[in-house]
């Protein structure tokens, strides 16, 4: 279980990210958390993922608390950030270097194979695709077999149809050791997709506006009635986190399809 | 016709063909670099044979390469050579001990960046001939005067190189590096060095460049041998062409040592991204 109470950050600049941010994520639990820019998004993130430590509040994981990175905790940002000196295998590898090489190595052409990459291994960063390397990414934090993992907008880079291939891919990553997923994303269609539960937030300071529960029968069909309500709900509370008008149930479409894409 | 003929080569598969093709033009490509040297030189030779000049103060390559062929037959030559190698190689390794030393401390840590920099910046523009009187009355007219004097050369370019690289390596990168928990060392080891490698050879390659002119001018100050000696000797008794000999023998070692440096270098930085490979 990973526990976030009453968790804030302020910079020494002193601006205000995030305040007070209560949230509980069971394991295996799928979170993603949507927000305009400026809602405290991606330093939530980089809170948990212990790079960051927050000003107020405590982080747990099954109890303990988090105050640095820890080794049930993984995270993929928005750039793959492979490292460009080490081949592709290598980089899934990174965090494998203390355990025997015959393990570290079957580890590693076992994920590559999961992600699609396994012609890839000995090849470098700079010859691969942004979603290939994306998936290296995903493969070098999975590989850890992590008990949290953490998304920082993670395919928002990517094409469209890109971006679609890996939230299914993700999905089915998932499904191998189910770890607690949070991902932080501005694209509403993605949420819908992804999430068990959807918090949006709200900006400056950063704070948790409203939870919606995504109760879809999985995989889940993007252009199902159930799928659109959720979404719908999703785009209401983040207008309303904004202050704007309420939009009410079955409003004009276009303005719900409009609103997605500026999201 | 023709244009019948071009289409029916484009369309016939000449494997064997490209690859002589491609052969040829690799050997062609350095061959390129030689076109202007070489045929200056025969240019002036011609010239010379001619009549058109005596090539007193200017030898002919001819004489330039009979003089070398005398130094190297008498072991003159490899003496000299290996006087300033020598020099060069001592000189090269304090400065570069010395700057990377102190360019990692300066580029980790910004407390040591404020106390030091200045003071290394103040003494960087100071003309590096003018240490050459101090460094002969605190270090004697022989070896180490001049080991120093390049050592002060090598130093800056190494130091500069690798404080800057270190200052920039990207914080992402490093952020990966916390993300799997890396101690220092690790950091250092894993994220930091292989970070920091393209430009610090290409800081130990233009500290070795300036390495081999600090060293001619230890050599023209005052030396009983090195190429430095032969070019000075040579200025002394009106000989020319072993001046230009000398001059010659510093390109080619100049050159021979820098590509060594690059050489050993370029399997460490295969992954680089750079138009150059291209």
């Amino acid at each position: 279980m990973l526990a976030l109470h009453n968790v804030g950050k302020t910079y020494p600049n002193d601006v205000r990210a995030l305040d007070g941010v209560t949230l509980q994520v069971a394991l295996g639990e799928i979170v993603v958390v949507v927000g305009g820019s400026g809602c405290g998004k991606s330093t939530l993130l980089r809170l948990i993922s212990g790079l960051d430590r927050p000003t107020q509040g405590a982080i747990s994981l099954d109890g303990t608390p988090i105050a640095a990175p820890h080794e049930q905790i993984g995270i993929v940002f928005q750039e793959p950030r492979l490292l460009p000196w080490l081949s592709v295998a290598d980089n899934v590898a990174f965090g494998l270097e203390d355990r025997p090489r015959d393990e570290r190595n079957g580890r590693v052409a076992m994920q590559l194979e999961r992600v699609g990459l396994h012609d890839k291994a000995t090849v470098w960063p700079r010859e691969l695709s942004g979603g290939q390397a994306q998936r290296a990414a995903l493969a070098r934090a999975l590989v850890m077999r992590p008990e949290v993992l953490l998304l920082d907008e993670p395919f928002s880079a990517l094409d469209a149809f890109t971006r679609v291939d890996l939230q299914d891919h993700l999905l089915d990553l998932w499904a191998d050791t189910r770890p607690t997923l949070l991902v932080v994303t501005h694209d509403v269609d993605e949420a819908v997709v992804l999430a068990d539960r959807i918090v949006v937030m709200r900006p400056r300071p950063g704070r948790m506006f409203a939870e919606i529960e995504a109760d879809l029968p999985r995989p889940r069909d993007r252009q199902s009635a159930g799928f659109d309500h959720v979404k719908r709900r999703v785009l209401a509370a983040l207008d309303r986190s904004l202050g704007r008008a309420v939009t009410p149930e079955g409003a004009d479409p276009k303005a719900s399809a409009g609103a997605a894409l500026w999201w | 016709m023709s244009l019948v003929g071009v289409t029916v080569t484009a369309e016939r598969p000449v494997p064997a063909r490209e690859a002589n093709a491609d052969r040829l033009v690799r050997i062609m490509r350095p061959v390129l670099g030689l076109v202007l040297p070489v045929g200056a030189a025969l240019l002036w030779e011609l010239a010379v044979k001619v009549g058109l000049s005596d090539g007193r103060l200017v030898p002919p390559p001819s004489r330039i390469l009979e003089t070398l062929i005398d130094l190297a037959r008498t072991g003159e030559l490899q003496r000299h050579a290996t006087a300033t190698i020598l020099r060069v190689a001592a000189g090269f390794g304090l400065g570069v001990a010395a700057g990377t030393m102190m360019g990692a401390i300066a580029g980790y840590s910004m407390l040591a960046r404020r106390l030091v920099d200045p003071t290394l910046q103040a003494l960087r523009a100071i003309p590096s001939l003018a240490w050459i009187p101090l460094f002969i009355l605190w270090l004697g007219i022989f070896e180490t005067s001049k080991v120093a004097l390049i050592a002060v050369g090598v130093f800056f370019p190494v130091y500069l190189g690798l404080m800057g690289a270190v200052m920039s390596v990207d914080r992402k990168v490093v952020e990966v590096g916390r993300i799997f928990r890396l101690s220092g060392f690790a950091m250092v080891r894993r994220i930091l060095l292989p970070a920091v490698l393209p430009a610090y050879v290409l800081a130990l390659r233009s500290g070795l460049g300036l390495g081999w002119m600090f060293v001619v001018a230890a050599e023209l100050l005052g030396a009983s041998e090195g190429l430095g000696y032969l070019l000075v000797d040579g200025q002394q008794l009106g000989k020319p062409a072993q001046i230009v000999g000398a001059i010659v023998t510093f390109a080619v070692i100049g050159k021979t040592t820098d590509w060594i440096l690059a050489t050993v270098a370029a399997p460490f930085l295969r992954w680089e991204d750079v138009v150059a490979r291209n």
